[in-house]
């Protein structure tokens, strides 16, 4: 996974809370190979209408938000269906971090396998954000995982919490599997103790 | 390797669990945790693919079972009639994947075929103490087991094949008591819609839920899964009922429950697994369940739930983000407020889903339907074959045949809205799945949630019905 940098990208705000993963990544592009990309599914329903035109009134087709990189949203975002497809979208988007109030306990996972941010930080400063965003006329922002900001275009930080351990994977561009594979000696402990404790699950 | 500090202080059930499940305890942030069962299914193609770049295996290919639920078309057990070539695709693939990895699966034209969260429970799959894994949301439904059971993406899809494990941080504890006796007509769908309208769709992002209190412990398995399974409406990260009775006779002579000698040994280790009474939980919250009326959703999040006799809510009576996405909701849902919920006409009927499709659900969908006659398009699908054939045997099948019902064979089918089973655009579904999302149950659908008793009652009056009021439905034979 390429290691995290800062960036300093347009940042889009979506609208409303309990944005779920059908809306970031409708179900029925699931059945999809990668390959191609998830990039243009991103949104879809919300971005084209039955024709496949763009719905003029949708954040993403606004020509100031177009090239986001940075996604600032409410409470629980991506709560719903565990598809990893949603984070597959925002990545193949161009989306490198999403800052909400809370997460869909998955997707935030999903999130981080995918090496995208999930930036979390006060529901007031969501919402403030928000607002600005919209009135601005070069709506970017800077968010540093080093040093766990996000800085405005007048200058001002503001910090957001991710847990070290995943900070770390962030930065280092680790992978997490390749990161338990290591530990196959513990759980080839723990499962020789398992057999021995609990003999009928094995 | 298990620290005395949290070995010798009061615990939660999840606690105990847990703590038998560490492989690596670090100090803070995520653990390798080792999960005992990993379910999947024909969506999570993605991670074998992800295992194959990765020159990786299947670590232990008997911990692991793979039910071909989400793509199957319903009408017939035949992948050629799935909707579209790459849906056939995605089946066979399914099948490819599981045969040369060596995984067990319950394929399309397998007689236990079915939802994988109704075939685990069903096939003493799942049992109370393991950690449960699954490339699905609603994973937590196995909490009713008394298990640890949560959806992970594909990616960690891959790595629990690989390696037996997730990353996991703890959890924050919650518990939902609910005590009382439920009235007439009030199901397991209502007790979780009414606690999802409560505490709101984020009620418990981040949280483990235990559910208990009197009303939960006279809950059947069947009663507690459609619980658990809708803690991820809550945002729960799960949703665990403590191992009873109720849980045991349910599990025992069960296809893949531990037989003989094992079923003691099992017995005396799930007898363990109940919480300290001095456990202590991060959240707690208890609801008065004799005041639980039937529910049925009006917008697009499970949290929009009223009681069947209540109104369509004014938003101008909330403010900020929430007024805002209640307006979007009723212009989505082409609902006025103010209007009583009993007089939405409906245009279709979904029974089904791993939230509601078991036997019980058909029960009761079938004692409504018993003797009346569906005014609009209303199909019901089993969840797994062996409830389809328990229902036959009983009957439940001529009696929803009888009433104009569709009958077909299990699957998700219009829940997800991926196998083909969709609700056309515009129209309006009455549905015992488990989301109201928009376009959720295809393009431009409208759905509102309720029981399957609910769901029955809305398809023989053509419109959303107060199951306590059957006897007005018309003729019963």
């Amino acid at each position: 996974m390429e290691p995290f940098r800062p960036v300093t990208a347009i940042a889009v705000p979506i609208k409303g809370v309990n944005v779920d993963t059908d809306q970031i990544l409708p179900a029925r592009f699931l059945k999809f190979d990668r390959s191609a990309g998830y990039g243009r599914f991103l949104f879809h329903d919300l971005r084209f209408d039955d024709a496949g035109n763009e719905r003029p009134e949708f954040i993403l087709n606004d020509e100031r938000f177009r090239s986001a990189e940075i996604l600032v949203a409410g409470e629980n975002f991506g709560c719903g269906s565990s598809r990893e497809g949603a984070a597959y979208a925002l990545h193949d988007f161009g989306i490198r971090a999403v800052i909400a109030p809370s997460f869909g306990d998955i997707f935030y996972n999903n999130c981080l396998r995918n090496g995208l941010l999930p930036a979390t930080v006060p529901a007031q400063y969501a919402t403030e954000l928000r607002d600005t965003l919209l009135r601005l006329p070069d709506p970017r922002l800077t968010v540093d995982l080093e040093a766990l900001t996000i800085t405005d275009s007048s200058g001002a930080a503001s910090p957001f919490t991710l847990g070290s351990f995943w900070r770390d994977c962030l930065l280092r561009g680790v992978d997490e599997i390749g990161l338990a594979l290591r530990h196959t000696e513990e759980i080839e402990a723990f499962e020789r103790e398992r057999s021995r404790r609990l003999p009928w699950l094995s | 390797m298990q620290s005395n500090v949290t070995s010798q202080s009061a615990r939660t059930l999840f606690e105990k669990i847990w703590d038998q499940h560490v492989v690596l305890r670090r100090t803070t942030g995520p653990q390798l945790v080792y999960v005992d069962r990993v379910f999947l299914h024909e969506g999570s193609f993605h991670a074998f693919s992800d295992l194959r770049r990765r020159g990786l295996k299947v670590r232990r290919r008997n911990q692991v079972t793979g039910f071909a639920d989400h793509y199957v078309p319903t009408r017939t057990r035949r992948v050629e009639d799935a909707p579209n070539e790459r849906v056939a695709e995605v089946l066979r693939q399914f099948s490819e994947n599981v045969r040369s990895t060596g995984i067990r699966a319950f394929e399309i034209d397998d007689r236990n075929q079915g939802i994988v969260h109704v075939v685990g429970p069903e096939l003493g799959i799942s049992q109370p103490g393991m950690t449960i894994v699954c490339n699905d949301s609603h994973t937590s439904t196995h909490g009713a087991m008394g298990a640890i059971a949560f959806g992970i993406g594909q990616s960690e899809m891959t790595q629990a094949l690989a390696t037996q494990t997730v990353w996991l941080a703890k959890p924050r504890l919650m518990r939902i008591n609910v005590h009382g006796s439920r009235a007439e007509g009030v199901h397991a769908k209502d007790v979780a819609l009414a606690i999802i309208a409560r505490l709101g769709s984020a009620g418990a992002v981040g949280h483990a839920i235990e559910y208990a209190g009197s009303l939960i412990e006279k809950m059947s398995i069947e009663e507690r899964l459609t619980l658990c399974n809708m803690s991820i409406e809550l945002g729960g990260h799960s949703g665990i009922v403590a191992p009873d009775d109720t849980t045991l006779d349910y599990l025992s002579g069960k296809a893949f429950a531990p037989q003989g000698a094992d079923w003691d040994s099992a017995v005396s280790y799930w007898r363990t697994l109940v919480g300290d009474a001095e456990a202590r939980f991060d959240l707690e919250v208890s609801i008065d369940g004799s005041l639980i009326a039937p529910m049925v959703t009006w917008g697009t999040s499970p949290d929009a739930a009223v009681p069947i006799d209540g109104c369509i809510p004014d938003p101008d009576k909330l403010t900020g983000a929430a007024r805002s996405s209640a307006i979007d909701a009723l212009n989505y849902m082409g609902l006025t407020p103010g209007t009583p919920m009993t007089e939405i006409k409906v245009d279709r009927v979904f029974i089904g889903s791993c939230t509601n499709s078991r036997i019980e659900d058909l029960r009761a969908a079938a004692a409504i339907a018993r003797g009346r006659t569906a005014r609009v398009p209303t199909v019901v699908v089993p969840g797994s074959e062996a409830v389809r054939r328990q229902a036959e045997e009983e009957g439940l099948d001529r009696v929803f045949r009888a009433a104009g019902f569709e009958w077909r064979h299990a699957g998700c089918s219009m829940c997800v809205a991926i196998n083909g089973d969709f609700v056309p655009a515009g129209e309006r579904c009455a549905s015992t799945s488990n989301r109201n999302f928009v376009g959720r149950q295809g393009l431009h659908s409208r759905t509102h949630l309720m029981s399957p008793s609910m769901a029955a009652a809305a398809a023989v009056t053509g419109r959303l019905s107060d199951v306590r009021r059957a006897l007005a439905f018309g003729p019963k034979g």
